[in-house]
């Protein structure tokens, strides 16, 4: 197979595109789409601060390795899991991110949970009646929590996360098999912020399915942690992608025509509720400053009071 | 004579000759999850696969959060 810019041999085929290209080709096209995809949906410009949350994972990595070529002000953000799994899962994801800014010259922060909450994730989940058992869900919230907190008090513009399409896709055929419309109405490639408390988000590699970010990562040289979260085993976002690959071997491009057509439908208010104008808005958590759709302590504060309560 | 495709620390083998496409749907691995090198370098998956041919499968599929 040939390149379509040159006619040299192709690195890759993307069927969804109908187009392949070689390695230096198709390095050039990741760059030029994602600065079409921040400038579609105006994610952020060349003045503002971003942060990039990186996992040691190829999503995160490449993008920042984009974002930096593309010369954007941007710096990365790791939180520290504590997550062992018998393979030093947390402590490898560090050390890739570490030598990736050494590499960069670029500017890593740390936040090491285990520091900040005196618990690491699996220890905050066995305290917490949160997930069944299962640190995902005090992973997610704590994640979350810390990468707004981290944005908001360093002055940050923007967060960004390497988010690829596969991850929204299974995240939209899960909310659209629940019909969650409120999930739904939130998911976007730009989140606004819409409190004080709350940073806008952005997701740049929206569109690139998660095979051209890992081929990105590959042919750029970028190491990268290959192993899962030891407790990804059985996650429902994995078994969706599966499904959703299964359809797409037999209708190349339907992963990405749903994810854009969703987008149109959300545009043109098709997940409008009723009473949809109470949905932005947000209250003060008076514990930590930060936004939460309740009175009163938000998700993370309640869980870090009830666990705190627990060890009294 | 055969041509040997690894995904992490399975080995799995298929005679030579075929498409890569071909010996991936007859090992029941989908094209959209995994990437594959050969010595190093990605190859497309209308690629023949050569007699002793070592293929590198990359998994790109990450999930669970």
């Amino acid at each position: 197979m040939k390149c379509r810019r040159c006619g040299h041999k192709a690195s890759i085929n993307m069927r969804q595109h109908k187009l392949a290209l070689c390695k230096d080709h198709y390095l050039e096209w990741i760059l030029s789409q994602t600065e079409r995809i921040i400038g579609k949906y105006k994610m952020f410009t060349h003045q503002d601060q971003i942060v990039v949350a990186v996992s040691g994972g190829k999503d995160s990595l490449a993008l920042w390795d984009v974002l930096s070529r593309l010369d954007y002000n941007v710096e990365g953000l790791y939180i520290g899991l504590g997550i062992n799994g018998g393979i030093s899962y947390s402590t490898k994801s560090r050390s890739y991110c570490e030598e990736f800014a050494n590499l960069q010259k670029s500017k890593l922060n740390i936040v090491e949970i285990n520091k900040e909450l005196d618990n690491t994730i699996p220890e905050l989940s066995k305290q917490s009646s949160r997930g069944r058992g299962k640190p995902c869900s005090v992973c997610g919230l704590t994640k979350r929590h810390i990468m707004n907190r981290f944005a908001i008090d360093k002055g940050y513009d923007v967060l960004v996360t390497g988010h690829n399409l596969d991850d929204e896709v299974a995240t939209l055929f899960n909310n659209t098999l629940n019909w969650s419309t409120g999930y739904l109405q939130r998911q976007s490639p730009v989140l606004e912020s819409t409190h004080p408390g709350l940073i806008r988000k952005a997701k740049p590699f929206c569109r690139f399915y998660e095979r051209e970010t890992a081929a990105y990562a590959l042919l750029r040289g970028i190491q990268y942690i290959y192993d899962e979260c030891p407790y990804a085993v059985g996650a429902k976002s994995i078994y969706n992608k599966a499904l959703l690959n299964r359809l797409e071997v037999d209708r190349p491009g339907a992963k990405l025509s749903f994810y854009l057509a969703f987008l149109k439908a959300k545009e043109e208010g098709f997940f409008t509720q009723k009473g949809e104008s109470n949905i932005n808005l947000l209250n003060t958590c008076p514990s930590c400053g930060g936004p939460t759709t309740v009175i009163g302590e938000c998700a993370f504060c309640r869980m870090v009071t009830k666990v705190n309560q627990g060890n009294k | 004579m055969t041509a040997k495709l690894v995904l992490r620390d399975q080995e799995f083998e298929v005679r030579h000759g075929m498409t890569l496409r071909h010996a991936l749907a007859q090992i029941n691995v989908s094209p959209e999850s995994v990437l594959a090198t050969r010595d190093g370098e990605l190859i497309t998956d209308d690629e023949l696969l050569q007699d002793d041919d070592s293929i590198k499968l990359i998994s790109v599929i990450s999930g669970g959060c």
